[in-house]
């Protein structure tokens, strides 16, 4: 077994101790509170748990696989979220072509570009080539109504769907010494920032929350579980340095980074949210809402978290 | 050898429809009706019944049978073989001076076969800016002779904007189908009444526009 591999299956059985625990608490709470009829608190929060049980084993199964099937995850993931976005944006009979390329030219494209390596026209793609493009095909059939809405909508829903999301797989192209064929940790890295950080949030928040952070955009969200479960997915990012090329120093300062992007993400995604009048982004993942709303802050940290690396960490 | 590829024929349009609509069901309190009903529905585009086919569990889909132009449904052989074979289709003839058969009366026969109709009383696509058209007066028709059946209002959201008339390339979106509470005829309620209060349940369904701040 590669030190690598080997990695990866602590990291694995690390994880499924935690979901493991998990299980048995939202059990116990079950069996403690719904004893007169159910808790609909405790119910969310053992579909969430069932659906992370879903998510981790699908993302092992991805790395098994390889970068083939971390591209392929991710792409599909892309999808599911062009496809929640697209569904809540103002769309016109004249936008059907643009957003036609928008899921079945643009999207492949840039995954194909990741799965080639071509780092060059891979950043540049859709922030140059498709923003060009999608207004080109609208203005097409001579429909003006709401025309600069409807193109700016159109290009966020890539921008925050495919661009961002597809940061996620390119940490996978990064060519770090001595960090040779482990890149796909690296992944892993960000994904358990991000998620945990989220989490730490909601429990700190359940706990200690009093202060409202921003009762406008998000009801749920505290200074205390801000504080908290920053600091505390920050302490576990460091901890778990020795999966990363960076120092336990280092580690930390990127997973601040990140979880302060991703809580950054949060706020503007649930802003898009009020706006459109939605409380959750789809249904996808019972429990949890639609694909955006599990990756909101995700998408935020991903690039970020993969040009800081690029240009301190990777030759490439 | 033909009932097989149109068995596989039906997996694959409602395994398409749900890949492309990630199409969820939103079912009424009283859930689905045991016996034979009418499902009626909004009518904006071809897939329409096949996205209510879609969320029905299966053991009642196979006995639901969509009500459908025949003069559209038979037009070529792969149309006939999709509506007919496939959709296992109730073909009515719109135009009154080529009917040989009495719509009312097809309808009616399949309802006491046990099956299940899926129904438009929009009577063709709605291509306007109204939510729904008027009523055709087919459904008052279909109960006046069987008043015991019951009455699904089913609304099919977002599937217009998946695929407009004359496109042929879908857009990926995320479609809701909205069962209500079966409604039945009241007892010598007129025919202008009844249409009135079946539009009104379907409209009923129908979420508010997505961006209206509610």
């Amino acid at each position: 077994m590669t030190a690598a591999s080997s990695d990866l299956v602590t990291l694995v059985l690390g994880i499924f101790g935690v979901l493991i625990v998990a299980s048995a608490v939202g059990y116990l709470l079950e069996r403690r509170l719904a004893t007169d009829g159910p808790n609909a608190a405790v119910e969310n929060l053992n579909a969430r748990i069932r659906a992370w049980w879903a998510m981790v084993i699908l993302i092992g199964l991805a790395f098994i696989a390889g970068r083939v099937g971390v591209l392929v995850l991710f792409a599909f993931c892309s999808f599911a979220a062009l496809r929640e976005f697209i569904t809540l944006i103002y769309t016109r009979r004249a936008d059907h072509w643009a957003l036609a390329s928008a899921f079945f030219l643009v999207l492949p494209i840039q995954y194909y570009l990741l799965w080639a390596e071509e780092y060059g026209i891979f950043s540049i793609f859709i922030p140059v080539y498709a923003f060009l493009l999608m207004p080109i095909i609208s203005v097409l059939r001579g429909d003006t109504e709401r025309f600069l809405l409807r193109v700016a909508e159109v290009q966020w829903a890539l921008m925050i769907s495919v661009f961002c999301v597809s940061h996620v797989p390119a940490l996978l192209t990064l060519d770090i010494p001595g960090y040779e064929g482990r890149n796909v940790l690296l992944i892993a890295f960000l994904v358990i920032v991000v998620q945990l950080s989220d989490v730490l949030q909601y429990v700190w928040g359940k706990l200690f929350g009093r202060t409202k952070i921003a009762p406008n955009l998000s009801p749920s969200k505290t200074v205390e579980g801000f504080v908290g479960g920053v600091a505390s997915a920050t302490l576990i990012g460091a901890a778990l340095w020795w999966i990363t090329p960076f120092t336990p120093l280092q580690a930390g300062l990127l997973s601040f980074i990140i979880t302060l992007m991703g809580f950054l993400g949060g706020l503007v995604m649930s802003a898009i949210k009020r706006d459109r009048g939605v409380k959750d982004w789809g249904h996808l993942i019972e429990g949890h809402g639609g694909l955006i709303d599990r990756l909101d802050s995700v998408v935020f940290s991903a690039p970020i978290f993969f040009h800081i690396v690029r240009y301190w960490w990777s030759l490439s | 050898m033909k009932a097989l590829v149109a068995k596989v024929a039906a997996a694959a349009f409602v395994l398409f429809a749900r890949a492309i609509t990630a199409v969820r069901a939103i079912w009424s309190e009283e859930g689905l009706p045991a016996k034979p009903c009418v499902y009626f529905a909004n009518h904006s585009s071809h897939g329409d019944f096949v996205l209510v086919w879609a969320v029905l569990p299966p053991r009642l889909r196979h006995r639901t049978r969509p009500v459908a132009g025949a003069e559209y449904w038979l037009k070529s052989h792969t149309n006939a073989f999709i509506g007919r074979d496939v959709f296992n289709a109730v073909l009515i003839e719109r135009d009154r001076e080529k009917r040989t058969q009495d719509p009312i009366a097809l309808m009616v026969s399949a309802i006491d076969d046990g099956s299940s109709l899926i129904l438009f009383p929009e009577g063709t696509r709605n291509q306007t800016e109204e939510r729904l058209l008027p009523f055709k007066s087919g459904i008052f028709h279909l109960v006046d002779q069987r008043p015991e059946v019951d009455l699904v209002p089913v609304w099919i959201n977002n599937l217009n904007r998946v695929m407009p008339k004359g496109e042929i390339v879908p857009i990926p979106l995320i479609c809701t189908v909205t069962f209500g509470n079966a409604l039945r005829i009241a007892p010598g309620e007129d025919k202008e009444v009844f249409l009135d209060r079946m539009r009104v349940a379907l409209l009923a369904l129908a979420p508010k526009p997505v961006g209206s701040g509610e």
